[in-house]
């Protein structure tokens, strides 16, 4: 009887847990369409070779700088390991992440994100962490990017955090339950769009214009664990004028990239040497760039890191120029559709943060 | 700690398994030790005013206990005393006892006078004199002391009135005073009933621990699906009152009837199904109040253990205090035996409803619901010829529909009532009711307007099913009986089953998590 009481129990449980675990991905947000940002850190464990060149940081590396144009123009092999506001922990922990994978010979830091030396957003949180795998560096993400009102558990249990999205679950719910497509190319997020530039408004006077010591910490981190692993570290500004880059923070980052021996560039200042157009090369007037100034972008840093760095032209190795061709296969086709979408509806339909659910 | 946190669940959970892993004398104190490490969470400070409560009923109860003793032993040293000296002896100490019990009485409800109605005090004598020198003073009000303090008190009376026996264990009586579960909603437990089965040991009992956690689960199902999500519309309801009139104002009171139900009972189901996986029995607060045909019965199964013991330890002391038969006689006397008669019962009953509003809190607003309900009690008693004149004529009592009438209007009148609860003051809570009777907008059901609560279609969808499954469990439990004995009759699967269907239904659609406050059990503030 005690057995007969024990089993049925057992069998109770075990499909308790199947059902809240079938509800957990179920209710999940997939980030298919619309806001695709959250699906961007876990498409980095579909990558099947590993990457000599690694772009961390927020939408300033993730839209400013194409991949593809660098496979395409240099043979180099890289990723973008971005995510929307990307605190700079979550990069040292991404970072250590990838490291679990594979070890580039460069790592790129964009460093806009040393503004925020607090959380900032549960939302951006989620996008940035949920799509980790776990491992002793997603918990440390996690704990060090906890806004007040979080909790660890939801983020082990994710079912928590998002069971009320039942009453709004559409189509790509059901349609990616198990599966999902690629919403970027190497992790770079394509628009082909374009607004130009017009202006931004002035930049607010600010009571300390000194970068936070918990973000520069994990500068050092970032620093130090590119060392120990024997990998170039370059910190970069992206070329875009907004959120305004303040020439005091440069003046502290130029510092600190001459005490660590590190190269830094502030792409803002380069613009014209890059040949970048912010008439023609951004998609949201000037807050980043479209492809067609993220291929710049990519050609002349691809020519940077090639004449600077012992990295590898692959597009000789048959291994590589099988997956990069279906990765240039899938961008193009990515791309055409985007400009078929532009001359048709004068606006993109099935991409960006307003996209129609296909 | 709130009940609703994930830590109360991992802190629920690491006590029950270590209370059955731990051998069997572990269990009482491992519950001491949770209870401690549960109120010091909230605020260590808090177990300073808690140790004080119980050491002081500890002590003066062992006091009374040697003063009984004591007179026991004179009796029984002097075979030849007569009965004029015996009765002489038994005043003397009864006076020693009485002494100690105003003492133990001055002390405990002296610390919930002082830490809970000081700045109710200050704030009124600020008004009446327009002085500034009363102003509210930040005070700390330690967390369930009117509860923890009116189990202490009843303890105290109960070891005085020869009822009950001192616990000789201060860490026992301790356990009794702060037993987490019910330290900050209730029930409020009385030492004689509570301690039969506190103290263990307690076998693990498949039977015990699987009706203890569902019912736990139901009271979650019921606070976290149910109140935690229509207290958005009640709150908007009742913030804005210059838009919310009217119509709005009848659908706040019936919210809030709903929303106060489900949180108060569901607390109080986790409280006691908790207590029930331990082995331990606590006394139901609550038996189908929504089904009471009046008032007098809706308040003899609405939080249960508060009425008794204001029915014990006010209502009867009073009656049957000098003064008041003194008053009763007099009152026969001059007034007639029918006037006479009630006289003594409604000044009590006064007594004990002005004593109940003020326990609810330090506020006009509780005051003038105390007396409300007094009023009420009284009238429909008064009132109890006319109605017998009516069910005889119209051949109505008993019958289906006249019963459900009579449920309904106990249910609107406790719920008119019970809007002084969510209004601000008393003449915002009368101007608000009076408000029903003269804007007409009915339309608000159904024009959209409800939608607007900070509710979606899709929560009022699951307030409909949540309230017609609490419906028809009550239902049945007025009619057939136990739910849970009804499910442990059939293959064990079905209550497993039950208690996974609610599981994921509390993870599914409860109303917790980031987009929603978690809310405080609104008797927590009691």
């Amino acid at each position: 009887m005690k057995r007969k009481a024990f089993l049925s129990g057992l069998a109770v449980f075990l499909a308790l847990a199947a059902v809240l675990w079938l509800c957990q991905r179920l209710l999940m947000p997939k980030y298919q369409t619309g806001i695709v940002e959250g699906s961007m850190v876990e498409e980095y464990y579909r990558e099947e070779l590993p990457h000599e060149v690694l772009f961390i940081g927020d939408c300033e590396v993730y839209e400013n700088f194409s991949p593809i144009t660098l496979w395409e123009n240099y043979g180099v092999t890289s990723y973008i390991r971005g995510s929307a506001q990307q605190l700079v922990w979550q990069s040292y922990y991404l970072l250590e992440d990838a490291l679990r994978y594979e070890t580039p010979k460069v790592v790129v830091f964009n460093v806009l994100a040393l503004k925020y030396n607090s959380p900032q957003s549960e939302a951006y949180n989620r996008m940035s962490l949920d799509g980790m795998r776990w491992s002793a560096s997603k918990a440390a993400a996690i704990r060090a990017s906890m806004t007040e009102d979080e909790s660890f558990v939801d983020y082990v249990f994710p079912l928590l955090r998002y069971h009320a999205r039942w009453s709004e679950l559409t189509g790509d719910d059901f349609k990616h339950l198990f599966s999902k497509d690629l919403v970027t190319h190497a992790g770079y997020y394509m628009r082909v769009d374009v607004k130009p530039q017009t202006g931004f408004p002035p930049p607010m006077v600010l009571p300390d214009y000194t970068l936070g010591e918990n973000a520069m910490g994990y500068l050092d981190k970032i620093t130090a664990l590119c060392k120990e692993n024997g990998i170039a570290l370059i910190l970069i500004k992206a070329p875009t004028e907004y959120p305004h880059w303040y020439d005091e923070w440069d003046a502290q980052i130029v510092d600190y990239a001459e005490e660590n021996g590190l190269p830094y560039f502030n792409y803002i200042q380069l613009r014209d040497e890059i040949g970048l157009d912010m008439t023609t090369d951004t998609y949201d007037a000037g807050l980043h760039l479209n492809t067609q100034g993220a291929e710049k972008m990519a050609d002349y840093f691809g020519r940077y890191l090639t004449e600077t760095y012992d990295l590898t032209d692959y597009r000789n190795d048959e291994r590589y120029a099988a997956v990069w061709a279906e990765k240039v296969r899938y961008y193009n086709d990515m791309k055409e559709q985007q400009y078929a979408e532009l001359a048709e509806y004068g606006h993109l339909v099935s991409f960006g943060a307003n996209a129609i659910e296909g | 700690m709130l009940f609703t946190s994930y830590g109360f669940i991992a802190f629920m959970a690491a006590v029950l398994v270590l209370y059955y892993l731990l051998p069997k004398v572990c269990q009482w104190p491992l519950l001491l030790a949770a209870s401690l490490a549960f109120y010091a969470i909230a605020d260590w400070r808090y177990l300073f005013f808690i140790v004080f409560t119980a050491a002081s009923a500890y002590l003066i109860a062992l006091k009374l206990e040697s003063i009984e003793a004591r007179r026991k032993a004179i009796l029984a040293q002097s075979p030849d005393m007569t009965k004029e000296e015996k009765k002489a002896l038994k005043a003397r100490h009864k006076a020693a006892q009485w002494r100690w019990l105003l003492l133990a009485l001055f002390l405990n409800l002296g610390v919930l006078a002082v830490t809970k109605y000081t700045n109710f005090v200050l704030e009124n004598l600020g008004k009446l004199f327009r002085d500034g020198r009363f102003h509210a003073i930040d005070m700390i009000v330690p967390m369930g002391i009117s509860f923890y303090t009116f189990q202490t008190v009843s303890y105290v009376i109960d070891v005085y009135r020869g009822k009950q026996t001192a616990q000789r264990s201060f860490p026992k009586l301790l356990l009794f005073v702060s037993f987490f579960p019910q330290l900050v909603q209730g029930p409020i437990s009385r030492y004689g009933d509570l301690s039969k089965t506190l103290y263990g040991p307690h076998p693990y009992d498949g039977k015990a621990v699987s009706f203890g956690l569902t019912r736990v689960l139901w009271g979650y199902f019921k606070k976290v699906v149910l109140a935690d999500r229509i207290i958005t519309a009640v709150t908007a309801l009742i913030a804005d009152t210059a838009q919310y009139t009217g119509t709005y104002v009848f659908v706040a009171m019936l919210f809030y009837a709903f929303e106060l139900y489900c949180d108060f009972t569901g607390g109080i189901d986790i409280t006691i199904g908790l207590a029930e996986a331990m082995g331990i029995k606590l006394a139901e607060n609550f038996n189908l109040p929504y089904f009471s045909k009046n008032i007098k019965e809706y308040w003899n199964r609405w939080h249960i253990t508060m009425g008794t013991w204001f029915t014990d330890y006010i209502f009867y002391p009073i009656s049957v205090s000098k003064p008041m038969l003194k008053l009763s006689k007099w009152s026969r006397d001059h007034l007639g035996k029918a006037i006479g008669k009630r006289v003594t019962v409604y000044l009590s009953c006064f007594a004990v409803w002005l004593a109940t509003g003020i326990w609810h809190g330090a506020a006009w607003n509780f005051v003038v619901w105390g007396l409300m309900n007094f009023a009420v009690i009284m009238a429909s008693q008064e009132l109890e010829p006319l109605y017998a004149k009516f069910h005889a004529r119209f051949h109505v009592k008993g019958k289906a529909p006249y019963e459900v009438f009579q449920v309904v209007r106990t249910i609107l009148l406790m719920s008119v009532i019970r809007m002084f609860d969510c209004y601000r003051n008393v003449p915002m809570t009368f101007k608000m009711v009076g408000t029903m009777f003269t804007r007409f907008n009915v339309h608000v059901l159904w024009d959209g307007s409800l939608l607007a609560l900070g509710l979606t279609g899709a929560d009022y969808g699951v307030l409909l099913a949540g309230f017609f499954i609490v419906l028809g469990v009550s239902l049945y439990k007025a009619r057939r009986g136990s739910v849970r004995e009804a499910l442990y009759k059939r293959p064990r699967a079905a209550l497993y089953g039950v208690m996974a269907a609610l599981a994921l239904v509390i993870i599914v659609f409860g109303a917790y998590g980031v987009g929603y406050d978690s809310s405080q059990f609104i008797y927590n503030q009691f």
